[in-house]
C-alpha cells in the first residue's frame, strides 16, 4: 500500500510590544495585543475558518478514504481562546470526525530541545495535555518546532513514548536516498521518521501562485501525474506545510482553496495512493533504513539547519539569558509568570534577530513585526530583563542552589550518555 | 574624457564633508580609464611666496597651475589648478562676514577658524560672499576659455555660478553635484540669495547628482526639478589610515560620543535629552559631546541645569589624530543629524570599530543596514538604543563587527563609476 501524509502546522506566536528600558522593572506585561488579536483575525478569516470548513467538507465526502494530521502550538490554542474562539470549535468538529490526527509539540513552540530536555519534556506534556482535554486524543507521534530532529532528540522522544516522529527530507541527511519511505532512529530502531517530501511539499506551498515557476499553473490533475511518475516502489509521500498556505501565504484568489477541493479526488481516483495519519502509517509500514542525524535539522531555508533561530550572537546572547531562568522558573507556582516564560520561549521571537533576514528576506519577513534584527534583538532583551528580576524575585535561589542546580544537570548528561553507551556495548555484543 | 571640475581642497587643509568627499571621489575617478580630471580649487593666498602665482589673463586673477603626482595615492597624474579666491566650503553669508572680519586681525587665523567650525550668528550678510563667488565665475570663465574638456562638475552652490559660466563659455554640459541644500544648513529658514544661485545651477545642469535619496526629495520638491534630470549617488569612504587602532581605555565607563558641528543641523539637543535618560538609568557611562557651534553655549547650559555635568564632557573641536583617538575611547557613535544629506562621519566611526546611533533624516541611514536608526526627535527611542547598546554585549559587537565590513565596502571607485556613466548621460543627451 501507499500512502499520502498531509501534515499542517498551526502557531502564532505571542508578539511583543514595544517594550522600552524605561519600563524595565516597572511594567511587566510584554505583548502587542492589537497586533496579535488584529493577525489572528485576519488569519482566522483568511484561512483557518475556511480551510477547516473545506477539509470538513472533503471528509464528509470521501469518508474514511481521506485523514489528515494537525500540530498546533499551546500558544496558537490560547490565541484562538483569546480572539478567536471560533477557530477552536471547527477543530472540535474536524476531531469528531476520527480523521483528524493531532499531533504532540512543545507548547510554546520553544527551542527547549536546544537547551534543557527535562524542560522539553515538561512542555510536551503540558501540550499533549491540552490536546487531549480539547479534542479527546492523546498525541501519539511527535513534532518539534520547526520540525527540528536530531539523533539525540529522537532518542529522546522515545524514551518519552513516543513510537514516531516527523521531521524534514534534508538533502545533506538522505544523500541519495528518498524521503518517500519510512525510517528509524540511530539510538533507537523503534522510532519511527516520515521525512518531508520537500518538493512537492513546497510546490504547494511556496510555488503554487508563482507566474515565472515552469510548472504553473499547478492543477490537482498534474500533481497527481507527477505521483504516478514517482518510483513505483516508493511508498510514502509526506506533504508537510504552514497551514496558512491555505488563503494566507497562497490567497484564496489562487485558486489554492479550489486545488485542496479537487485534489483528494484526483488522487483516490488517478493513483494509488491513500490518505493516512502519522499515528497509522508507523503501524502499517516498515522503516527502510536508518537516518543519521548527528546536528539538528529543520525545515527552514536552504542550509535545513537551525541557524534561522540559534546562529547568530544576538540570538545565542538572547537564548543564553532566558534558559538561565530555568532553575527559577522550575520552583515557581506563579502561573502569570510561567505563561509569559512560556511565550516568550515562542521560537519566532529569535527568528526576528535573524541576520540571513538581511539576505534571505521574504520568509523572514513574513508578519514580522521588527524593521531589522537588531530591533528585534533590543526589544527582547529589555523585556527578558524585566522577566528575569521577575523570576529570580519571585524564587529567590543562592548560589549553592545554583551550583547544585548545575551538577545535577551535569550527572543528568552523563547518566544519558552512560545509558547510550552501555546500549551500543549491547547492540555490539549481538 | 576629460572633466572640468570645480571642487574643494582637499584634506588634510579643510575639514568637513564636502572636502572628504571631493577628495574621495576624485581618488574614485582617477581609477577609471580614459578619464583626465582638470580640478580647479578656489584658494586664499596671503603667505605664500609670490613666485608661485602666476598672474592670468585679464582680469587679473591670480592662478597656480600645477600638476601633482601620487601626493594623494592618486592613480595617475591629475592637473590641479588654484584660483585665488576666499571662497570656502560650509560658509553662509554668516561666516563669510565673521571670517572676513576676522581676516583683518590677521590672515593665518582665518582659515583656522572655517576648521574650527564655529560659527557665531553675526545677522548680517556678508555682501563679499557675492562679490567673490562672481568674481570666482570670471575664473571659471577664464579656465573654460584656455582648457579643453568635454563635461563640467561642480560641487555645491558656491561652485554653481563657476559651473555655469564655463559651461556658458565652452557649450559643454553641466553635472552639479548636490551635497547639501540650505534647506539642510539653515534649518528650514533659507537664505533667498543662497537659494537662488542653487536654483539657478539645479536649472542650467544637464544633469544633477544627489548623495542620498532624502536630497534628491529636496531638489525635486523644493527647487522644482525635473526628477528625471536628478540621480542619486551615495558617497563612500576611503580606508581608515588607522587599521591598528590601539585599544585607549583607562576605565570601564562607557563612552557615547557626539563628534561634529554643535549646530542646528546636528541635533545636540537631542543628544544631551538621550543622555539625561540614561543617566538616569545607569551608572557607569560617560557622554562626550565633541566639536564646537553655534549651539555649545546652550548645550552646556542645558547639561548643567539637567544636573549631569558629571558625566558629560565638551572636548571642543576635534581634529585628525585627534578624531580617531576618540574613536578607539567610544563605545558608541551618535549623530542625530536633523537634516543630514548624506554623513560621512558614522562611516569613519564604523571603520574604527565602533558601533553608531543615526538619526532616519540622514541620508546614509539609506544605505546602512548594521546601524541603529531612530527619527532624530524620538529621544526615548533614541535613549533606548543607547541603553541596549551597552548592556547588552552580543549587540555591540555584532554591530560593530558587520558595521566595519559594512563601511570598509563602501568604496568610492564604485560611486565613481556611476558618476562616469552620468557624465557619458550628460554629453550624450
Amino acid at each position: 500500500m501507499k500512502y499520502i501524509c498531509f501534515y499542517f502546522q498551526l502557531h502564532q506566536p505571542f508578539r511583543l510590544r514595544n517594550y522600552s528600558f524605561f519600563d524595565i522593572g516597572n511594567d511587566h506585561y510584554y505583548y502587542d495585543d492589537y497586533l496579535n488579536e488584529s493577525v489572528m483575525q485576519k488569519v482566522a478569516q483568511k484561512c483557518y475558518l475556511p480551510a477547516n470548513k473545506l477539509i470538513l467538507k472533503l471528509i464528509e465526502k470521501h469518508g474514511k478514504q481521506f485523514k489528515i494530521s494537525y500540530s498546533i502550538s499551546g500558544s496558537a490554542l490560547d490565541q484562538f481562546e483569546l480572539y478567536a474562539p471560533e477557530v477552536i470549535e471547527s477543530f472540535k468538529k474536524l476531531a469528531n470526525t476520527g480523521n483528524v490526527e493531532f499531533l504532540s509539540e512543545t507548547y510554546g513552540h520553544s527551542l527547549a530541545s536546544q537547551s534543557n530536555l527535562e524542560l522539553f519534556k515538561q512542555q510536551i506534556t503540558q501540550h499533549s495535555k491540552r490536546i487531549e482535554e480539547l479534542f479527546g486524543q492523546k498525541p501519539k507521534v511527535f513534532r518539534n518546532t520547526e520540525l527540528i530532529y536530531s539523533d539525540e532528540i529522537g532518542d529522546f522522544i522515545y524514551e518519552m513514548g513516543f513510537k514516531g516522529m516527523l521531521t524534514e527530507g534534508a538533502k545533506h541527511v538522505l544523500g541519495w536516498k528518498s524521503p518517500n519511505y519510512l525510517y528509524y532512529n540511530s539510538r533507537q530502531p523503534k522510532l519511527k521518521l516520515l521525512l518531508r517530501n520537500f518538493k512537492l511539499s513546497d510546490d504547494i506551498a511556496f510555488r503554487f501562485s508563482n507566474h515565472s515557476w515552469n510548472n504553473y499553473p499547478l492543477t490537482p490533475q498534474k500533481f497527481s501525474n507527477w505521483l504516478n511518475k514517482i518510483n513505483p516502489k516508493e511508498e510514502l509521500i509526506n506533504l508537510f506545510m504552514d497551514y496558512e498556505t491555505f488563503g494566507e501565504h497562497q490567497w484564496a484568489d489562487t485558486g489554492i482553496f479550489e486545488f485542496l477541493e479537487h485534489l483528494p479526488n484526483e488522487i483516490l481516483t488517478q493513483t494509488q495512493f491513500k490518505f493516512e495519519t502519522p499515528s497509522n502509517i508507523i503501524k502499517k509500514l516498515q522503516p527502510v533504513a536508518v537516518a543519521h542525524v548527528p546536528y539538528p535539522i529543520s525545515w527552514a531555508d536552504e542550509e535545513r539547519d537551525i541557524t534561522a533561530w540559534l546562529g547568530n550572537d544576538l540570538q545565542k546572547e538572547a537564548f543564553e539569558k532566558l534558559y538561565e531562568l530555568t532553575p527559577y522558573i522550575q520552583k515557581s507556582t506563579d502561573e502569570v509568570l510561567l505563561q509569559d516564560w512560556q511565550y516568550l520561549q515562542n521560537s519566532d521571537h529569535f527568528y526576528y534577530m535573524s541576520t540571513k533576514w538581511f539576505s534571505d528576506g521574504e520568509v523572514h519577513a513574513y508578519f514580522n513585526p521588527y524593521k531589522d534584527p537588531y530591533e528585534a534583538f533590543i526589544n527582547y532583551m529589555n523585556i527578558l530583563s524585566d522577566f528575569s528580576k521577575r523570576a529570580k524575585k519571585a524564587s529567590p535561589i543562592d548560589d549553592r542552589e545554583i551550583e547544585i542546580n548545575k551538577l545535577k544537570s551535569k550527572i543528568l548528561i552523563q547518566e544519558q550518555e552512560i545509558i547510550r553507551l552501555k546500549k551500543q556495548i549491547k547492540n555490539r555484543k549481538q | 574624457m576629460r572633466v572640468l571640475m570645480f571642487g574643494w581642497e582637499f584634506p588634510p587643509h579643510i575639514s568637513g564633508g564636502l572636502g572628504t568627499a571631493c577628495f574621495g571621489l576624485t581618488k574614485g575617478l582617477s581609477t577609471i580609464k580614459n578619464l583626465e580630471i582638470l580640478f580647479v580649487v578656489p584658494k586664499t593666498y596671503g603667505d605664500e611666496e609670490k613666485d608661485a602665482i602666476q598672474l592670468i589673463g585679464a582680469s587679473e586673477i591670480p592662478m597656480k597651475i600645477t600638476k601633482i603626482k601620487h601626493d594623494f595615492d592618486f592613480h595617475k597624474n591629475l592637473e590641479y589648478i588654484e584660483a585665488g579666491s576666499n571662497l570656502i566650503p560650509y560658509a553662509t553669508p554668516e561666516d563669510f562676514y565673521e571670517l572676513t572680519r576676522k581676516k583683518i586681525k590677521g590672515k593665518k587665523h582665518y582659515i583656522e577658524t572655517t576648521k574650527d567650525g564655529f560659527i557665531p550668528f553675526s545677522g548680517k550678510y556678508g555682501s563679499n560672499l557675492f562679490e567673490e563667488i562672481y568674481n570666482y565665475s570670471l575664473v571659471a570663465a577664464q579656465i573654460a576659455q584656455t582648457h579643453k574638456f568635454d563635461v563640467i562638475h561642480a560641487h555645491d552652490w558656491l561652485t554653481y555660478p563657476a559651473g555655469i559660466a564655463a559651461k556658458k563659455v565652452s557649450g559643454k554640459p553641466l553635472v552639479v553635484h548636490v551635497h547639501a541644500t540650505d534647506f539642510d544648513r539653515s534649518g528650514g529658514n533659507v537664505n533667498p540669495d543662497v537659494y537662488r544661485i542653487e536654483k539657478q545651477g539645479m536649472n542650467e545642469a544637464d544633469k544633477i547628482i544627489t548623495v542620498s535619496n532624502l536630497t534628491r526629495r529636496t531638489v525635486i520638491n523644493n527647487y522644482a526639478i525635473d526628477r528625471k534630470k536628478v540621480g542619486t549617488i551615495y558617497n563612500a569612504v576611503e580606508p581608515s589610515k588607522w587599521v591598528n587602532k590601539p585599544i585607549d581605555k583607562r576605565t570601564n565607563e562607557k563612552v557615547v560620543t557626539f563628534l561634529g558641528r554643535i549646530t542646528l543641523q546636528k541635533g545636540p539637543e537631542y543628544f544631551v535629552e538621550a543622555a539625561y535618560k540614561v543617566i538616569k538609568r545607569m551608572d557607569n557611562v560617560r557622554f562626550v559631546m565633541a566639536g564646537s557651534g553655534d549651539m555649545m553655549h546652550k548645550m552646556v547650559e542645558r547639561v548643567a541645569k539637567l544636573g549631569i555635568m558629571d558625566k558629560f564632557n565638551f572636548t571642543g573641536f576635534l581634529k585628525g589624530e585627534d578624531v580617531y583617538r576618540m574613536f578607539s575611547k567610544s563605545d558608541l557613535y551618535i549623530m542625530p543629524s536633523v537634516s543630514e544629506p548624506f554623513g560621512i562621519s558614522p562611516l569613519e566611526a564604523m571603520q574604527s570599530g565602533v558601533p553608531v546611533i543615526i538619526s532616519k533624516q540622514s541620508g546614509v541611514s539609506e544605505i546602512l543596514k548594521h546601524a541603529i536608526k531612530v527619527d532624530f526627535w524620538d529621544i526615548d527611542k533614541t535613549a533606548n538604543a543607547i541603553y541596549s547598546l551597552l548592556n547588552y554585549p552580543a549587540l555591540s559587537k555584532t554591530i560593530r563587527d558587520n558595521g566595519e565590513f559594512e563601511a570598509n565596502n563602501l568604496k568610492w571607485e564604485e560611486s565613481a563609476k556611476k558618476v562616469f556613466s552620468i557624465y557619458k548621460q550628460a554629453i550624450n543627451k
